[in-house]
């Protein structure tokens, strides 16, 4: 497999199966591991680098057949290449821009990543679409079971799975659910339910944001503390509270509605309108205005659009997967104008900027 | 005690060393991470918000430590991988698996804080702590070897290469000479 197949697919986290996939969109579980023998990445010297990573590549080649992993050297990616990894949540931003040996071995179905030489040795990851912690548990433990038969990870007896930073130490585990909560952030009260969760010692970030606006309105939720807690106690703190978020979000929209249907309806109708007919789009916008059309789909004003495509398109039209499939680097301002085209395109079927309305 | 803020408990007991002479805070997390965020934190992304809190807190100040004693803690090396404790406060990130066993007194109070518990209850490898601290050995021992190298001691070079390769192989490690 090489990356460029990647394309093609759709990404796991975007995938958006599974019950309430209106509003969660994907789960996900990532622990941190290291090997007993070697210096943490940080303090590791170039030759220990190499060693690290040819040690765990053998071990991440054993798990599965390797015909289906990909596995790359990240620091021979092209700069497009990486980013176009990160958009897919295949690998940390930190991963992609850092320097050194390191790599990461991902799966065809892309339904696990695994860095090395990230700030850990190792970040096993496991991404799921809608809301199946358990699942993603049962498999990110089976390939942690593999590796740790082939290799000796850092353990204490007190502290647990040792890591480079004391956040992360124990279970070294950092679970993680996918929300897409456009009401809660239309009606202002996403800061007063991010202020809920910190006291229970769960965070939220924003997908790519930068502070608390997250693009597309997309919030991830996961646990703050690692240690002191099994690996089920942090997966039921996590499970536990989405549907009381799912529910704040569904009182939200209900809100919104009995409100005033028509400035919804309107809101929703208008960034249909310029997703179908913009000559030049950002990113930002782009997402902005596909969240708001997205809650418009799933709460019926939109009648002619499928969840599975704006999906699709909340990942299609990224920078670097825009440059992917266009096969060529674009600098911002003809991404922009390719990225109206490709959202006028799919959106309407034909390449039509003033077609009439179905809606 | 009271946070210096407000009426709840201060958990987070911190010395500024910034401008030589030392200034004693203690405040409630609240107020310790308002505090930490106004003193410059990074990233405002939750999910770093406690790896940017350690990393603060271990770069400005150590938890309920004078300056005085937080010069001397600052001084101590780790065997193995050879970082100070004053390299782990300015860089937030930990040298190797055997800091948390030698930086135990300074690493214990700073866990507590971000954790809340000190205790690992979940899942354990297969072989345990044991086959890990022995493997961990090899951070120093390599590095032993590569001075000895450096010194042209030879002898002592050898040893430790044949020390390393048991260890390697999965036997126990015996005693070295040094």
């Amino acid at each position: 497999m090489e990356l460029n197949d990647l394309t093609q697919n759709q990404g796991q986290w975007l995938r958006g199966s599974g019950p309430q996939s209106d509003i969660v969109m994907s789960s996900r579980i990532r622990l941190a591991r290291n090997l007993a023998d070697f210096p943490f990445v940080g303090q590791a010297s170039d030759v220990d680098r190499q060693r690290i990573e040819e040690v765990l590549k053998g071990a991440v080649q054993g798990i599965e057949d390797a015909s289906r992993l990909l596995y790359i050297e990240v620091d021979d990616l092209a700069g497009v290449d990486r980013q176009f990894l990160v958009e897919r949540h295949l690998i940390s931003r930190e991963h992609a821009e850092s320097e050194g040996v390191r790599a990461v071995a991902i799966d065809g179905g892309e339904s696990f990543s695994i860095m090395i030489n990230e700030e850990d040795h190792l970040r096993i990851q496991v991404m799921r679409s809608g809301l199946s912690l358990d699942e993603t548990w049962e498999e990110i433990n089976r390939i942690d079971d593999s590796l740790e038969s082939k290799v000796t990870y850092a353990f204490h007896d007190k502290y647990g799975y040792l890591t480079a930073c004391p956040t992360n130490v124990g279970t070294g585990m950092r679970v993680s659910v996918m929300l897409h909560l456009p009401a809660l952030v239309l009606t202002r009260q996403i800061e007063k339910v991010f202020r809920s969760l910190q006291k229970i010692s769960l965070a939220v970030r924003g997908l790519y944001g930068e502070g608390s606006q997250a693009m597309g309105d997309f919030y991830q939720i996961s646990n703050q503390i690692t240690l002191g807690r099994s690996e089920q106690d942090l997966i039921k703190q996590v499970h536990d509270i989405v549907p009381v978020i799912i529910d704040y979000e569904r009182q939200a929209r209900d809100f919104l509605i009995k409100e005033s249907p028509e400035n919804l309806h309107d809101r929703v109708s208008r960034a249909y309108g310029i997703l179908r007919t913009a000559q030049t789009i950002s990113s930002e916008e782009t997402m902005l205005l596909l969240s708001s059309v997205r809650m418009g789909v799933n709460l019926g004003l939109i009648h002619d659009l499928e969840i599975p495509l704006l999906n699709d398109l909340f990942l299609k039209t990224q920078p670097a997967h825009l440059q992917k499939l266009t096969g060529a680097e674009l600098d911002s301002s003809d991404r922009n104008i390719e990225r109206a085209r490709y959202l006028r395109s799919h959106l309407h079927g034909q390449n039509e900027p003033n077609g009439p309305e179905k809606n | 005690m009271k946070c210096q803020k407000c009426d709840k408990p201060a958990t987070f007991h911190i010395t500024e060393l910034t401008d030589g002479n030392p200034q004693e805070l203690h405040l409630c997390e609240e107020h310790a991470r308002e505090y930490l965020s106004q003193s410059g934190m990074g990233s405002a992304e939750p999910e770093n918000m406690a790896a940017a809190l350690a990393h603060q807190m271990a770069q400005q100040m150590a938890v309920g430590q004078t300056a005085e004693e937080l010069a001397r803690l600052d001084q101590q090396v780790c065997p193995f991988c050879g970082i100070s404790f004053y390299d782990f406060r300015s860089r937030g990130r930990l040298g190797c698996p055997h800091d948390y066993t030698c930086f135990e007194a300074q690493l214990n109070p700073l866990i507590l804080n971000i954790h809340g518990e000190t205790e690992h209850t979940g899942k354990t490898p297969r072989l345990g702590s044991r086959a890990s601290q022995e493997k961990t050995q090899l951070i120093r021992f390599r590095r032993e070897m590569k001075e000895a190298v450096a010194e042209e001691d030879y002898e002592r070079a050898g040893k430790l290469r044949d020390t390393i390769r048991r260890i390697e192989q999965g036997d126990s490690p015996e005693e070295t000479s040094h």
